[in-house]
């Protein structure tokens, strides 16, 4: 396979994954944010935040209320879902010739869908549909490459594409996440009490917000909470979303490319620093500067798939 | 409003549906009852259902403008276009015969020169031609083939025979389109296709690669192929990537390839590995810089000279397009003659070289009648249609005659055959051209049929997609 097209694979199934963790995150919390009482930390900039492009928003926007962050992150932002659905059209487009040709149809279609309805979806009752069709049509096409696709080549970039952005995300909801609903974990300081009854609500969000919830139920016995919600997005084996989940993805996929070395090292590295995650004292200081190395982490699996696989740039 | 076939008209022109008003030909009768038959309603309904299929099928190209490259929605419209059975097999021989001789000539012109010494091509205008490459002398392809594809465009005049109006032996493009055009057409009409007798189009991507095949210098099972394209932003990208898709091959761009010994790499995931068989839609001036422009980063460096040791095979071969050029064109049938010892079986449009004195002077006088032609344009650039001209077009086209007679020709300005296309409100008489494509090696194929392309304002001559033009799809229809 050649290298340019494994990454145009590798982008398109990355940004399909992000655009359907930007719709379900949306989703959740558009529903969650109803029902906060004034003066909780977690608002609306919140989302901005877990996306990265609080700077790019307040050059753009004064408020951030609901219409301005749903703006921007439906059809504004340089990330938005819409872009993030462009950027996958866009590889498909140029990767037409590797894919199964109904990936790319679904893919385009997708697109012309959000395209025509994002700007309508901004505020009022059609968001929640046009979330769930986004985030449905997202499955169907993996769903469809998983069926018609030989386990060759192509596909492990597939897998390594969306693998990297399920790690980038989790990491990235329990940091800003726990971040505001904790705002003194950390710190050492008690949590302020008039969030306590809230608390449980947001870890169900935080959850929902990666379709963890369910799963969380069946697999942690315990009720829903902080530290047990970070471990198991964090370290658990199984739930198909968890970092220590992807990340062992990653490694299986990595022993049928060649020359895996340098990548499968720095995947070693990472998972060894989850593994050895402390949760409970993280939390109760150093659980940002622990997210923050684990995302820098992250970020050089991605580097050493590129510097071994994909074109030089000049 | 239903289709009546009875206020259509096609006026002075030859219409290939209807030849009288009321009265379909005979290899369209089917079609065109059938299309009475159904309600205004049925029939936009048709037409949403054909757009939509376009959509979902991403069926592009590419629109360079100064907003920025736009790709656009392939133009189609979905009353397919109809060629009896018969008339197709006469033509495709003829396009055949045409390309076996343009073949000869390419292969005769970098090597013996016989035809020159013979006297039936003046040397000069061949050597001065911008597509002749003198770096490309001496060099023998193998099977003696230096354009392994050809789109040939073929028109119908008034008297409803076909003509040659040129022959493109660089990159020519569009196959896609008739692909494709097939495709939408079975989505929206797949009643018609079972009361029809008509001939499948489908094998041409199995065709290219085994013609494409053939030429791999490397004895083995399996050569590797690849189309190389000049980017995603080039019109024709949708094409490159159909057709490398059709074919397995892998699609590749400059800088995947990379040249070491002589020998042409792809670079993959597993590093480097060996490319037998180019099928460039570069052009010439481009596919390497070190032997031809400089500047180019589209191509790739080395190419060449691992061409020229017979290394790897580049399809179509550098230097081929000596052969289409617009004043070449006109000895075509002298060739055929020379070469085969055949009679053409295809008419070339009657043509005037400006280079000759003589024909000059009636082109000069006649401006206002001909179309002029510059030798190396295509997309339909830097043409005059004299009847449609201003007094000041007219006279500035003269001036570039006389400054460089070699550069020009001129024809008359044929009266392009019509079929109906589905208006805004009814069907309309619209004129159309038809490119179909041949494919020579070790055989020779010929599509059946083509990518009819149609001009959608009224009474324009103007085919080209990049002006405006549509698309039809082409049925070669056989008798019951």
């Amino acid at each position: 396979m050649l290298s340019r097209v494994a990454e145009r694979i590798y982008w398109q199934a990355r940004y399909l994954e992000r655009a359907e963790n930007t719709a379900r995150l949306l989703g959740v919390f558009s529903t969650l944010l109803l029902d906060l009482p004034p003066g909780t930390k977690l608002s609306w900039r919140s989302l901005v935040e877990i996306t990265g492009t609080d700077q790019a928003f307040d050059e753009k926007y004064k408020q951030a209320n609901e219409r301005n962050v749903m703006r921007f992150l439906l059809l504004d932002s340089t990330s938005s879902l819409l872009n993030t659905l462009e950027s996958t059209r866009e590889n498909a487009r140029t990767t037409r010739e590797i894919m199964p040709l109904e990936a790319f149809e679904q893919i385009n279609d997708l697109f012309h869908y959000a395209k025509d309805y994002a700007a309508v979806s901004v505020s009022g009752g059609s968001r929640h549909k046009f979330l769930e069709e986004i985030i449905s049509s997202c499955h169907e096409i993996s769903g469809l490459m998983a069926g018609s696709m030989s386990r060759g080549a192509a596909y492990s970039f597939v897998r390594l594409g969306r693998s990297l952005e399920r790690a980038d995300m989790a990491t990235r909801i329990i940091d800003v996440g726990s971040g505001n609903l904790l705002p003194d974990i950390g710190t050492g300081a008690k949590p302020e009490e008039s969030n306590e009854p809230y608390e449980n609500t947001l870890w169900m969000n935080i959850l929902r917000s990666l379709t963890a919830y369910q799963m969380y139920r069946q697999h942690v016995k315990h009720r829903v909470n902080g530290e047990d919600v970070v471990r198991f997005l964090l370290q658990d084996d199984d739930f198909p979303r968890a970092a220590t989940h992807v990340l062992t993805t990653i490694t299986k996929v990595l022993k049928h490319l060649p020359n895996n070395t340098k990548a499968a090292k720095q995947v070693d590295k990472t998972l060894r620093i989850i593994e050895r995650g402390n949760i409970s004292k993280l939390l109760d200081a150093g659980l940002f500067e622990y997210l923050d190395d684990l995302q820098i982490e992250i970020a050089k699996i991605h580097t050493s798939i590129a510097d071994t696989w994909f074109l030089p740039h000049k | 409003m239903r289709v009546n076939w009875k206020t259509y008209n096609s006026e002075k022109f030859f219409d290939e549906i209807i030849s009288s008003p009321g009265f379909a030909r005979k290899p369209a009768r089917r079609l065109a009852s059938y299309l009475a038959s159904l309600t205004h309603d049925e029939l936009l309904e048709k037409k949403r259902a054909a757009d939509l299929a376009i959509k979902t099928m991403g069926i592009s190209f590419t629109v360079y403008s100064d907003a920025g490259n736009i790709d656009r929605e392939w133009p189609y419209d979905i009353i397919p276009r109809i060629i009896a059975e018969k008339e197709w097999d006469q033509t495709s021989l003829g396009l055949q015969q045409r390309l076996r001789a343009l073949n000869c000539f390419i292969n005769d012109t970098y090597n013996d020169q016989k035809i020159f010494k013979d006297k039936i091509i003046p040397k000069e205008l061949v050597l001065e031609s911008t597509n002749f490459r003198k770096e490309c002398m001496g060099i023998n392809p193998k099977y003696g083939v230096w354009a392994h594809i050809c789109g040939t465009d073929l028109i119908k005049g008034d008297d409803g025979q076909f003509y040659v109006l040129e022959d493109n032996l660089r990159v020519p493009s569009g196959v896609s389109y008739m692909l494709e055009n097939r495709r939408v057409t079975k989505r929206v009409f797949p009643e018609l296709f079972e009361n029809h007798r008509i001939r499948p189009i489908t094998e041409y991507p199995a065709q290219l690669f085994d013609t494409l095949a053939a030429i791999s210098p490397r004895p083995t099972d399996y050569p590797e192929v690849v189309v190389l394209t000049p980017g995603t932003f080039n019109s024709a990208y949708f094409e490159h990537s159909f057709l490398a898709q059709r074919m397995g091959a892998e699609l590749v761009e400059g800088g995947d390839l990379v040249v070491e010994k002589d020998k042409v790499f792809m670079r993959t995931i597993d590093g480097l590995s060996q490319v037998d068989v180019v099928y460039r839609r570069i052009d010439d001036m481009f596919l390497d810089p070190k032997v031809f422009r400089k500047d180019s980063t589209l191509g790739v460096p080395g190419l060449f000279k691992s061409w020229v040791k017979g290394n790897v095979a580049l399809a179509n071969a550098p230097g081929a397009g000596v052969a289409d050029d617009k004043i070449i064109y006109t000895y075509v049938p002298a060739m055929i003659k020379y070469y085969l010892g055949e009679e053409p079986l295809l008419p070339n449009v009657e043509s005037y070289l400006c280079v000759d004195k003589v024909q000059r002077q009636h082109v000069l006088e006649n401006l206002d009648k001909l179309v002029i032609k510059p030798a190396n344009e295509s997309g339909g650039y830097g043409m005059l249609i004299g009847p449609q001209a201003s007094k000041r077009e007219l006279a500035d086209f003269a001036g570039r005659i006389k400054a460089d007679p070699r550069n020009y020709m001129a024809q008359p300005l044929i009266s392009l055959s019509t079929v109906p296309i589905l208006g805004e409100r009814v069907v309309e008489p619209r004129h159309v051209d038809l490119r179909p494509f041949i494919l020579q090696a070790d055989k020779t194929h010929v599509t059946a049929g083509g990518l009819t392309r149609v001009a959608m304002v009224k009474g324009s001559f103007i085919v080209n997609s990049s002006q405006g033009g549509g698309s039809k799809d082409t049925w070669i229809v056989g008798g019951k």
